[in-house]
Formats: C-alpha cells, structure tokens, sequence
C-alpha cells in the first residue's frame, strides 16, 4: 500500500500510527505522512476557505495516485457542479467515476420537503454510503459538509447520536474519512461541535485578508499519536489543487557544496578569494538606487549561461525585453541565452498576487526548469505584497529550497536606508551567505559607485572598498584612491591621479637640480681643497728653505771654523 | 425502511391506519428494504430510516419517523388540512 512506502521513504524511526498519503504537496510534510488511516479526520474553516476542494483533492489524489479509489458525499453541491468546479484543476471527476476510481453523490436535504414525525436514525445515510464503499471498493471517504443535516433536520438529540454513531461505524469500515466543517463563531472550532466527535486529527483552514491581499492559511489543530508541524502553514489554491508550504523545514541538515562559482565579474572574484561564490550559496546585492544592483545579477546569470548552466531571472520590475536591451548597453547579451534556452525570465509584478502564491510559482518554475543559478530582482519589491516579516518568512522558505536543491541564488535589494550598519534589507541579510553593498559615493560635485563585500561566509574575502564602473565594455572594480583627503573615486580619483603624476614630473626635476648643484659644489669645492694644497705645497717649499739654508750655514761655519783652527796651529 | 426493526414496523403499522382511515382503496404502498436494495437509496434521496415518501401527486414530500404523530402525517401527506384525496 501505498503508506507503507511512503513509510519506507520518509524512515520514520519511531513506531507511528499508521498513516494515508493525502498527495496534496505540503500537507504530507507537515503531518509526516498523511492523515490517520482509517479514522475520520475533520477538516474545518470558515465559507470560501478550500475545505471542499481539500477533501476532494484528497479524493482525487486517492484514486489517481495511491490507487485507492475513495467515495465523495456531498451534502451542499450537486455532483454536476462539483465537477464542473474542479475541471479547471484538471480533475476529471465523470471520468473517474466512469472507471468506478471514484464515487460522488449527492444528498439533498430540503426542509421543506421534510416532515419529521416520531423516532428515526440515519440508516438509510449509512446503507448509502455503505453501498457506496462497497461498490467501488472504497479506501477514502469524504463527507462535505456534514452539519447541512442540522440545517435540514430538526430534531439534534437523535442526529448528534447518530453522528457518533457514523463515526464509530466509518471507522469500523476501516476506510480513512475526511469530515468537512463549517467555522462556528468563538471558539468552537465548527458549528455543531463537530471536533467532539472526531478526535484524531483536526485540521483547521483560514482565509484572511490582509493589506487586500488574501491569504489562506493552514493549521493542524490536533493529530493523536503523532508529531505534527503546529505552525500555521499558508497555502494556496492554483491550477495545480492546492499546495501548503511549509515555513520551514524543521532541520538544517543540507548538503554543502565546496565548489565556486564565478560572478561573472573577475574583479569580484578577486574579492573573493578569487575564485567567487560557494555554489548553492544565497547572495544579497544590496544597494541604493541605480547602483547597478541590476546589471551585477545580468552578469552573473551571463556568466552561468556562459558555463552551460540552466539560469532563472525572476524580474519583480522590468520586463525582460527591458532588462535585455538595457544589459546590450553594458556588453552583456542576454538574448542568446534566452534563445539558446538556458536563460529564462519570469516577470510578474509583485502585486500580481499573494507572497505565498509568489513564492509557489517560484517553487513551480524551479521545479519546472531546473536551474543552477536563480535571480530574484528586486526582493524589495515584494514588500509591497506583505510586511517585512512575512516576505522574511518567505525568503527563509526559499533560501531553505533552494539550498536544498543545490540552486545558487543571488537576490538584489534596494536599500532605502543609507547607514549601513541599520539597515537590513528585509531582514534576509543575516540568512544569506554572501552580501555585496553597492553604496553611491557622492563627492566633488559627482556620484560614483563604490562596493563592497559586507559578509562572505567560510571565504576570505577583501574588506577594501572598490569603486564599480559600469562602462560600454560592462562592469569593472577597479580601486579607490585613498590619499590624505580620504576615499576618492570618478575623475575626483582621476584627477588625484594626475597631480600625483605632474608632481612626479616635479619632484624628479627637482631632484636632478639638486643633483646637479651638489656636483657643482663638489667641484668648488674639490678647486678649494686643490688651491689650499698648493698653498701648502709652497709654505712647507718656503719652510723647507729656511731649514735647508740653516744646515748649509751650519756646515759652512764648522768647516771655516776647521780653517781657522789649522791656520792657527800654523800648519799650513 | 432498513430491515425489519422495530421503528419501521410502527412506521409500516401507523402508515397503513392512516391510509385505511382517510385514503381507503386510494393508496399503494411500496415498501424498500434498504438492507437488500441499498442502490435505491441514492436515487431516492433517503438518508433517515424510516422515511415516507409521496411520489405522487408532486411535489415530492418525504416524512422521515415512525410516523407516531397522526397529526403531522396528514399535514406532510396533504391530507389535512385541505383534506385532498391522495
């Protein structure tokens, strides 16, 4: 059967009650594998809510997917309408009951039609729907909505006895039932007290409107015997029947990838680490107006294209023609991708309709297209749609999706606020892993852009400043000019870098002056030292002299005194 | 009716004085057993056991009980208090 698979699958590693796929998406996530197979299960909320279209969906699900054919009573709409209703979903309700999957029918209960007199019980309901069962083989049993018998018959003591009694019997039948309620005012949960009766699994349906936007919203309000999502989930109800998403999964026990993918910009690579983005990361580009927020994420979906990767560019703002021909002017051509079929846009203005129905068709599409790399732009936009928290509860579910499946995602944000450290751009900056500010830098007369790399979790990344030109050739970082005036960026940094060149110029010129001088003054000054020695050659010349003339004296005295001394011995 | 309990019989005994009493040798009665023609009860549109119902003449009336109040019978059978012949 096909619980036992779905047991198999899901490994439950505890004993649980057994349990019946209901196939509707979410609902079996929430509950953890269905509802309570075999017992009856009320499904309860106010007019409009989807509680008919649930339990049919239940039905339908039963007989197309799990092969257990299930029976349809109806106590408000005729059999005819109902299909009518749900052809649009594509549930072929007349042929499934052609090939005896499904059994519809209808109980018409008229007052005016009916006199009650003395004792009676609802046998001739149950005999129906017994025969019912019986004919087709019945797994699945809807009763919607039981409390019109209280609206056609008068008499309560016997119907409330005899809806215990329809709820002992259908779960001696063994077949899994889903009981259908209307809403009761205060804090009954429907009308009749329904839940007294049916004390398995009551599942609660919700429709507000909140800011003109609807939503519906889910809740299982108990569920005997085993664990179950408490939150109250929204949903929604589209060509497909209905989906309930699940806020957030209750683990964080995701595959991580290691591997990079590029920005398509290789001065961001650079940035970080050099080599870009985790893959499966989410990445925030957030930023004032006409910061290029825009034309970063065009590059990145260029460059996943460029890798044969499959991208989705989900476009809150411009029409995808818009966003082509504006990226043509930046050297990036979108529309060869598009062509080529790995670059599909989805454009939807946000208020199209609901956060939730945002994000399933977001769901939808990726499931549809299998990207690697999806592009939100701009998330900001949503906020239009919900409050800041809801489009955060939104994103988590998203950011929790597509991690999951492996999807890098990069979402841009318009910042309204300009001090960085207060804004936080819907709350999703602390979700993501990587976040790119794109800030105007307004000085001298002109703006310029400056990024930088606000948080890149488990990378190096630089934590510089670097101005972002967006030119006909695309997008470059190039780095600011920090010198003694500060930041300097546009033709402020250009011109800075022209005066440091011309003082160069200068400075070199003057140092060849000065070389020059000192080689000059060497020369004077090696002339000086050259005259002082000549000088000194002739005071020590003259010196010498004096010395030379008194030894010469000298030797010529002695040797006259010698003379003398002879001549006076008289020997001569 | 749904086999042969106790309420169906008061329902069948109660029925059949009315109808000797004010309709002698203008009625028929039919009688289902839902326990052995149980396809009949969709078409008919019976979900309470015992149920009467008036075919003819339309529109269709349904008396659902044991039929114990004489009065109310007749009303639900219009015969009483215009007291038409059925």
């Amino acid at each position: 059967m096909a619980k036992d698979h779905k047991k198999d699958k899901k490994q439950f590693y505890y004993p649980q009650i057994p349990k019946t796929l209901t196939g509707i998406t979410g609902l079996d996530e929430i509950t953890s594998g269905g509802i309570p197979t075999g017992r009856p299960t009320l499904v309860c909320g106010e007019a409009g809510c989807g509680k008919t279209l649930l339990s049919l969906e239940f039905i339908v699900r039963g007989a197309t997917e799990f092969n257990e054919p299930g029976v349809f009573m109806a106590f408000e709409e005729k059999t005819d309408e109902l299909a009518i209703n749900v052809a649009s979903l594509g549930f072929d309700l007349n042929k499934l009951q052609a090939n005896k999957k499904i059994k519809l029918d209808h109980v018409h209960i008229d007052r005016s039609e009916i006199e009650e007199t003395g004792e009676y019980d609802l046998d001739g309901l149950f005999i129906r729907l017994g025969y019912a069962i019986d004919s087709i083989g019945a797994k699945r049993v809807v009763l919607d909505t039981i409390e019109n018998l209280f609206a056609g018959l008068s008499n309560q003591g016997i119907l409330r006895a005899e809806l215990r009694r329809l709820f002992h019997w259908l779960k001696e039948k063994g077949v899994t039932a889903i009981i259908t309620g209307e809403r009761g005012d205060g804090p009954s949960l429907t009308r009749q007290g329904l839940e007294e009766y049916v004390s398995d699994c009551v599942i609660l349906l919700d429709h507000r409107v909140i800011n003109q936007i609807s939503t519906r919203r889910l809740r299982i309000v108990k569920y005997r015997g085993s664990i179950h999502g408490t939150n109250e989930y929204p949903f929604l109800i589209d060509q497909d029947g209905i989906s309930v998403l699940p806020v957030t999964s209750l683990n964080l026990e995701k595959e991580v990838s290691s591997g990079r993918v590029s920005s398509g910009i290789p001065a961001l690579d650079k940035m970080l680490g050099g080599k870009g983005f985790f893959k499966g990361s989410s990445i925030l580009v957030s930023g004032t107006a006409g910061t290029g927020k825009t034309s970063i994420a065009a590059y990145f979906a260029n460059e996943t294209c460029m890798r044969k990767e499959r991208c989705l560019y989900f476009a809150f703002e411009e029409s995808p023609r818009q966003i082509i021909r504006n990226m043509r002017s930046i050297n990036v051509d979108l529309q060869k991708h598009v062509d080529s079929g790995l670059l599909e846009f989805q454009a939807a203005r946000p208020t199209l309709h609901g956060l939730e129905q945002h994000l399933v068709s977001i769901h939808k599409q990726i499931k549809k297209f299998k990207p690697r790399t999806v592009i939100l732009d701009p998330i900001t936009n949503l906020i239009t749609v919900g409050s800041v928290s809801e489009v955060k509860a939104m994103l988590i579910r998203l950011i929790d999706f597509l991690q999951e499946e492996q999807i890098t995602v990069m979402f841009t944000a318009l910042s309204l606020n300009t001090i960085v450290s207060e804004q936080t751009d819907e709350g999703v900056s602390s979700l993501v892993d990587a976040w790119l500010l794109v800030r105007d830098i307004e000085f001298n007369g002109e703006r310029n852009r400056g990024m930088y790399i606000m948080k890149s979790r488990g990378m190096k990344h630089s934590n510089q400043v670097r101005e972002f030109i967006i030119t006909d050739n695309g997008i470059d970082l190039v780095e600011v000019y920090l010198g003694p005036d500060g930041v300097l960026t546009g033709s402020a940094r250009e011109s800075q870098k022209l005066a440091e060149k011309a003082g160069e110029v200068l400075r070199n010129n003057a140092l060849n002056m000065k070389d020059r001088e000192i080689n000059r003054k060497r020369k004077v000054l090696e002339a000086k030292i050259a005259g002082l020695q000549t000088e000194f050659e002739s005071v020590e010349e003259e010196l010498n002299k004096i010395y030379v003339e008194e030894e010469l004296v000298k030797n010529i005295t002695s040797t006259n005194r010698h003379e003398i001394t002879k001549l006076r011995r008289g020997e001569s | 009716m749904a086999g042969k309990t106790l309420k169906s019989q008061t329902a069948l005994t109660n029925l059949k004085k009315y109808c000797e009493e004010y309709l002698e040798g203008e009625y028929k009665i039919e009688v289902i057993d839902l326990l052995v023609q149980p396809q009949l009860a969709e078409g008919d549109q019976i979900f309470a056991v015992p149920t009467l119902v008036r075919k003819v003449p339309e529109p269709i009336r349904k008396i659902i009980g044991d039929l114990s109040n004489e009065e109310k019978v007749l009303v639900g059978l219009n015969i009483r208090p215009a007291n038409k012949i059925l």
